[in-house]
């Protein structure tokens, strides 16, 4: 899809806000919004891509105007409701309750124990979860080749953002055969696919005339995002 | 899809709702929040790329491993995990500078830097870095980079976790590894700031 997620090369957004310090989380929501997506990964909500998907599907305005881990809470509920986890009758309590706590902010959280939990906190930092898979695709491109990026608009989730769409660059790392983003955002399999590095000089993104001197853009690509460019030196 | 921008108050209520539903469907609790939160206050956070970036520094052998295989390099330390289980390594030069973004929402290394600054995942950086980088260093972070340094920047697009091995400052020769350590920056790692100067902190 082409969604304002997609920021890469967008002017207009002012300064970059950097305060003196902060905390790693500004509120006690942010801190239940952060441990909902490992949590709510572990109960079937969302895979990694989905989540991404599920955030890229909230209001444009509001996706630029919110804090960051309001995201997250959009795509939790976005999952909860269109995989059937949260019902009907449950999306209405959450309204209702919305309301309650919004009343009453400091009224406690049911309790409930449950080690299991605290054990796969416990292992999942620790051992993540890899977006490796095993293929027997042999990889198309290697370090050094010349590739342009498909220009045309995907539906869906994707990775191929918009300022790398129709550019030519070159290959510079191969990582092997990673879940695709866009079966597996898309509630597809995991359809594995290579992943390459491609290194784009700034006058290719921007334009000569645009572009700040002596600098590269490195941008990875899956390998239907690309095909072999079809004039050979057109990045240099 | 509600077009309505809500107060943190809102956020807030929704947030406890939400999470009192989830806690009654056995997916969350508050004790597994608070040890998630606790992990990436005060256990995962910069100190521990700060290490690595230090070895490096000292080590010409461990510096060539981890250019290498950073997940592997990172192992020797038990440094891994969670949105860093494939990592690579840039490293800084006298002729090239390195900085990471993700243009499309937020991936950062978790492992050796914790979790993003506010910063990292706003738009105005990740719009602006990979057009102008060498403007948002100078005007918003007052990094100058000369124009004879390369500018490289590594947008993190697909699960491969990218981040900076700084260029050591001057006059450290003698400093010990964990002396070196107290020098490297959370934002020296991301390539939007130098290492700390000896004495200057």
């Amino acid at each position: 899809m082409n969604g304002v997620h997609d920021l890469g090369g967008t002017d207009g957004l002012g300064p970059v806000e950097i305060p003196d310090s902060e905390p790693v989380f500004r509120a006690d929501w942010e801190k239940a919004a952060f441990a909902m997506f490992s949590m709510c990964f572990r109960g079937g909500f969302f895979g990694v891509d989905e989540f991404r998907y599920g955030i890229e599907q909230m209001h444009p305005a509001v996706y630029l105007l919110s804090p960051y881990y309001e995201h997250w809470l959009h795509t939790v509920e976005h999952y909860g409701k269109a995989k059937g986890l949260l019902s009907a009758d449950d999306l209405a309590e959450l309204d209702r309750r919305t309301q309650y706590y919004l009343e009453n902010p400091d009224a406690p959280l049911p309790q409930r124990d449950d080690p299991d939990l605290i054990t796969f906190v416990e292992a999942v930092v620790p051992a993540g979860a890899p977006a490796g898979r095993e293929s027997d695709k042999a990889p198309q491109f290697k370090a050094g080749d010349t590739v342009t990026v498909r220009a045309d608009s995907p539906i869906g989730h994707t990775r191929r953002a918009r300022y790398i769409r129709g550019r030519t660059g070159e290959v510079v790392l191969a990582h092997g055969t990673f879940i695709y983003p866009d079966s597996a955002g898309n509630g597809g399999g995991d359809a594995p696919e290579h992943v390459y590095t491609v290194k784009f000089t700034n006058a290719e993104l921007w334009g000569p005339d645009t572009a700040e001197p002596n600098g590269v853009v490195y941008f990875d690509v899956w390998e239907p995002y690309i095909t072999p460019a079809e004039t050979t030196g057109a990045a240099a | 899809m509600s077009d309505h921008v809500r107060t943190q108050e809102e956020i807030a209520a929704r947030v406890k709702a939400l999470e009192s539903i989830l806690i009654e469907k056995g997916i969350m609790t508050t004790a597994a929040v608070d040890r998630l939160v606790e992990i990436y206050e005060n256990e995962v956070g910069p100190q521990l790329g700060a290490k690595v970036v230090a070895r490096a520094w000292k080590d010409p052998q461990f510096k060539q491993r981890l250019l290498a295989d950073a997940t592997e390099a990172c192992k020797e330390f038990g440094i891994g995990g969670l949105q860093g289980e494939d990592m690579v390594v840039v490293e800084d030069t006298a002729d090239v500078h390195n900085v990471i973004v993700c243009t499309l929402c937020s991936c950062y290394p978790w492992p050796v830097l914790g979790l993003p600054p506010n910063w990292y995942k706003d738009p105005a950086y990740r719009a602006r870095i990979v057009k102008e980088p060498r403007k948002v260093l100078r005007e918003d972070f007052g990094y100058d980079v000369p124009d004879s340094v390369e500018v490289r920047v590594w947008d993190s697009s697909s699960e491969m976790r990218y981040w900076v091995l700084p260029t050591a400052p001057e006059g450290t020769g003698g400093l010990s590894e964990e002396e070196l350590a107290s020098l490297v920056t959370r934002d020296s790692m991301i390539g939007v700031g130098p290492a700390a100067s000896p004495g200057a902190s």
